[in-house]
């Protein structure tokens, strides 16, 4: 049981037997996900971010299928390119957990739905760890504002670094105004950033997302600009080096520079704003972006007198509290309004210590939260975390006599669980 | 923004109630508009409420709003794609400069008549169908023909708007010489050829919304790379909406000829005769109004040489299919292209400057892009089991337009004589007696979920309802 779970992705697929290859999907894409050749119309499992935008315009409906696939078998383009009908919705290939009993009848029920995208939705929503519904009490958010093709021009309005100099890690807060040109954010929402010039083959660089770090108010309230998190990427995965594109043209901008912005994104990953609603965060490096602006939101929101009350606890972690992000600014919230426990990992001379583990160790206050029915569970960092994370809650829900797996999807359906992870 | 104001006269994204001369010119416009709807319009359908598709802004949530309507109620509006910050003109001799606000003055004839060819074809269109929905093989089909007339409206207001507010008085003349001049009227006919033409029967319909409207595709996409920025934007927003007519067509054709394969498989049978007697469409009459459409339609491209192509290319004001991802200098002088000519009695390739045959680049593009649908189309059959397949006929076939106009030429690309042609014409392009059988199928099947004995069902209905659904409330 306590072997990683696997990715599991929602993919996006145009069914090659309807659509008729008018291009309006590749024209509105606003990530570029979405190509062609002389046979077939596809999208680019990680690019497309599952915005939807492209279904609409679809003359056809063929744009409207999904596929519950492991990411690791994801379907290519190249492959996508060869087909002549989409294949059916097939049980995933290694084994889910608890999931896999269900993928079967799972997959015959996807495949023979004619509605498929609600269909596909419903049935993967079982191997999807987290909400695609907003709290019911979120603002309604707007997406999709600006595309590609008609990108909103931002002002850097201050560029500063957030970790200690001396440390690996380069991670900058950004602060862009869009002027008098609207661009409505709410907290947990992203956009996305165009850098400038051209990749090796002389495309375009696609857009990189970023999560919006500051309240729906505004970086500085009352003004129309926004700020990001952005680690300068210097290794890929793998640990080899690599200069990330976007990543190192932000941290480098200078204030008075400007910026091609697309967005905003997400319409899912928003918090709840009713009064006694509870916030539980657990992040990573800079998937501390959205958590700030949560938490910000409602320490205006404090300040002002308005609060909506509810308990916030964070679990923050990063290799050392030299490379945490707005550590500084953090430890000065007061206690009575935020309950923030750090976890580092590569402090020397000291056990490596994960966000899952501060979560074990702080379990009695974790299960007390996750029995309260205002309780809303954020999670944001590095794709890897996504596992970790829902076995703490697992365990915690275990030792404390909660049914999981009952709790786990209630809460999906309800919208108070969160991820976003890349 | 991109919100459109619904509270206003006409719907807008250009602010128009700032613009009050240009607002009262194109209210003066609208009534008459309204007036040609009725008088051209679709035939007996101004009271029934049709699920329609409108645009309540152009960003992708808010263009595809659907819900009934009536038809003489819909909200015809003006809509402008997002303007791109910093637009250059990206072709000809201006290439690299800013893209222009306004009309420059010296291309101002060549842009009103630019203007004018492409805005009389959507008038011209509804002209065309407006006896169709009295034969609608279902509500599904007769909701889309609905949809398709609406829009083709819309496209006439997105021409009229630019007329009006770039091209003064002459403009607004021409804006209602728009809605004077009738498909197929002996003294005052529409522009183009092919838009004088009949669309008689549902066939003719589907046909003409895959080729005919395909033309409008490549035609607006050339527009949509114009220097012209207005023309360049709302011929952009005009694409997203032509993509259903396609579709339209698409399907059409795809759900006969399937309709057609079911029936030869159960009287195992490819006698013409006898799938004719089962009251299906057989393939060879789909291969003969093919041929008819697609030869028709590439003429619609004009002369395979033309100094007025090289003249718009080369001012900024018409662009090659796709021009901004084409890998060249944009500007073609001195680079060839081959066209088609007759040297003794046979086809020959000849090359001429590329800026001189534009046109023929746009109507090659344009074939690509066809038989690519074609060959969906035989895919039908072939998953049916059955040997035929449909074929584009050479692109030489029945020409009336362009140097290959003088020359009779076979679907397979042979020259023949005058009297080998008039023999074979009746296997080649449809006879009155295949119009006359095709007339014969129509009749209106308007029961939801229904469908007219000739054509299958769609695989899915609009807008994720389903095929049943009620689509038109005939009240």
């Amino acid at each position: 049981m306590n072997a990683p779970l696997p990715e599991v992705i929602k993919q996006h697929l145009i069914d090659p037997e309807i659509c008729i290859r008018c291009n309006t999907c590749e024209e509105t894409c606003p990530v570029d996900a979405i190509t062609h050749d002389s046979r077939n119309y596809v999208v680019d499992a990680d690019k497309c971010n599952l915005c939807m935008a492209c279904v609409p315009p679809c003359p056809t409906g063929s744009i409207d299928n999904w596929r519950t696939m492991l990411r690791v078998e994801a379907y290519s383009t190249e492959a996508q390119l060869t087909w002549d009908e989409l294949p059916s919705e097939k049980a995933l290939g290694v084994a889910v957990g608890d999931a896999t009993a269900e993928a079967v009848p799972l997959a015959a029920e996807a495949a023979s739905a004619a509605e498929a995208p609600q269909a596909a939705a419903s049935a993967g929503a079982d191997l999807v760890p987290g909400s695609q519904m907003p709290p019911w009490s979120a603002a309604h958010p707007y997406v999709n504002l600006y595309g590609h093709r008609n990108p909103v021009t931002a002002t850097v309005a201050g560029n500063y670094r957030v970790t200690e100099l001396g440390t690996d890690s380069d991670t900058h807060h950004l602060v862009l105004d869009f002027g008098v040109t609207p661009f409505p954010v709410l907290e947990g929402q992203s956009l996305g950033i165009l850098p400038p010039g051209t990749d090796a083959h002389g495309r375009a660089h696609h857009a990189r997302q970023y999560s919006i770090a500051n309240p729906r108010d505004g970086e500085r309230p009352g003004y129309n600009n926004v700020s990001l998190t952005v680690k300068r990427v210097l290794v890929d995965h793998e640990g080899r080096p690599v200069r990330g594109v976007a990543s190192n043209y932000l941290c480098d901008l200078k204030k008075g520079d400007t910026v091609q912005v697309i967005g905003p994104f997400g319409s899912s990953f928003l918090m709840p704003n009713h009064a006694g609603s509870n916030l539980l965060m657990i992040c990573t490096g800079t998937g501390s972006a959205p958590m700030r602006a949560m938490t910000e939101r409602r320490r205006r929101r404090r300040a002002a007198g308005e609060g909506e009350g509810g308990r916030l606890m964070l679990f923050f972690g990063a290799r050392t509290q030299q490379e945490l992000p707005y550590f500084g600014p953090l430890t000065k919230l007061p206690d009575d309004f935020i309950d923030i426990e750090f976890a580092f990992s590569r402090v020397p001379g000291q056990p490596r210590r994960y966000v899952q583990d501060a979560m074990r160790e702080r379990a009695g206050d974790v299960a007390s939260l996750l029995q309260d029915e205002a309780t809303h569970v954020y999670v944001c960092g590095l794709k890897g975390m996504e596992t970790g994370v829902l076995e703490a809650l697992r365990d915690v829900a275990a030792t404390h006599g909660i049914d999981w797996a009952g709790l786990h999807a209630r809460m999906k359906a309800e919208g108070r669980l969160h991820f976003e992870t890349y | 923004m991109s919100g459109i104001d619904y509270a206003e006269k006409i719907p807008n994204n250009v602010n128009l109630s700032e613009d009050k001369t240009l607002q009262r010119a194109l209210e003066h416009w609208q009534p008459n508009y309204i007036d040609w709807w009725k008088d051209m319009g679709p035939d007996g359908s101004q009271d029934f409420d049709v699920y329609l598709r409108t645009a309540i802004s152009v960003d992708p949530q808010g263009w595809a709003q659907f819900g009934h309507v009536k038809m003489p109620d819909y909200r015809w509006g003006i809509f402008l794609n997002p303007r791109e910050a910093d637009r250059k003109v990206g072709f000809g001799e201006h290439k690299g400069e800013a893209a222009w606000q306004d009309v420059p003055g010296e291309h101002r004839a060549n842009l009103r008549r630019i203007i004018v060819t492409q805005g009389d074809t959507e008038p011209a269109s509804v002209e065309q169908q407006r006896h169709l929905g009295l034969t609608a093989p279902s509500q599904y089909d007769l909701r889309n023909l609905f949809q398709v007339n609406v829009e083709e409206g819309r496209h006439l207001w997105a021409m009229v708007y630019l007329l009006h507010k770039h091209f003064g008085r002459d403009g607004r003349e021409e804006a209602e010489a728009l809605l004077e001049r009738r498909s197929g009227d002996q003294d005052n006919p529409r522009i183009l050829g092919a838009f004088n033409e009949k669309t008689p029967d549902w066939l003719a319909f589907y046909m003409f919304t895959y080729f005919t409207d395909r033309d409008g595709k490549f035609q607006l996409c050339a527009l949509a790379e114009s220097g012209f920025d207005p023309l360049a934007r709302t011929t952009k927003f005009m694409l997203t909406e032509e993509a259903h007519h396609m579709f339209v067509g698409e399907s059409g054709i795809s759900r006969v000829i399937q309709r057609t394969c079911e029936v030869m498989n159960r009287i195992k049978s490819d006698d013409p005769a006898k799938v004719r007697a089962e009251g299906v469409v057989d393939l060879q009459t789909l291969q003969r109004y093919l041929n008819f459409h697609f030869s028709v339609t590439i003429d619609l491209f004009g002369a395979d040489e033309s100094s007025n192509a090289a003249i718009f290319y080369n001012s900024g004001l018409k662009g090659r299919f796709e021009e901004t991802k084409r890998d060249d200098d944009h500007q073609l002088h001195g680079r060839h292209y081959t066209v088609l000519g007759v040297k003794e009695g046979k086809l020959v390739e000849r090359e001429v400057p590329m800026l001189n045959a534009l046109n023929e680049v746009l109507r090659d593009d344009y074939i690509r892009d066809s038989i690519g649908g074609v060959n969906r189309w035989n895919k039908v059959i072939e998953k049916a089991g059955i040997p035929f397949r449909l074929q584009a006929p050479h692109k030489a076939f029945n020409r009336k337009i362009g140097t290959l106009s003088g020359v009779k030429v076979s679907p397979d690309g042979r020259v023949v004589s005058e009297a080998e042609f008039a023999q074979h014409e009746k296997a080649w392009l449809p006879s009155a007696e295949d119009r006359a059988f095709v007339a014969s199928l129509m009749g209106r099947v308007v029961e939801p979920g229904k469908f007219a004995n000739w054509i299958a069902p769609p695989v899915m209905g609009v807008n994720r309802q389903p095929v049943d659904f009620e689509y038109i409330r005939f009240n």
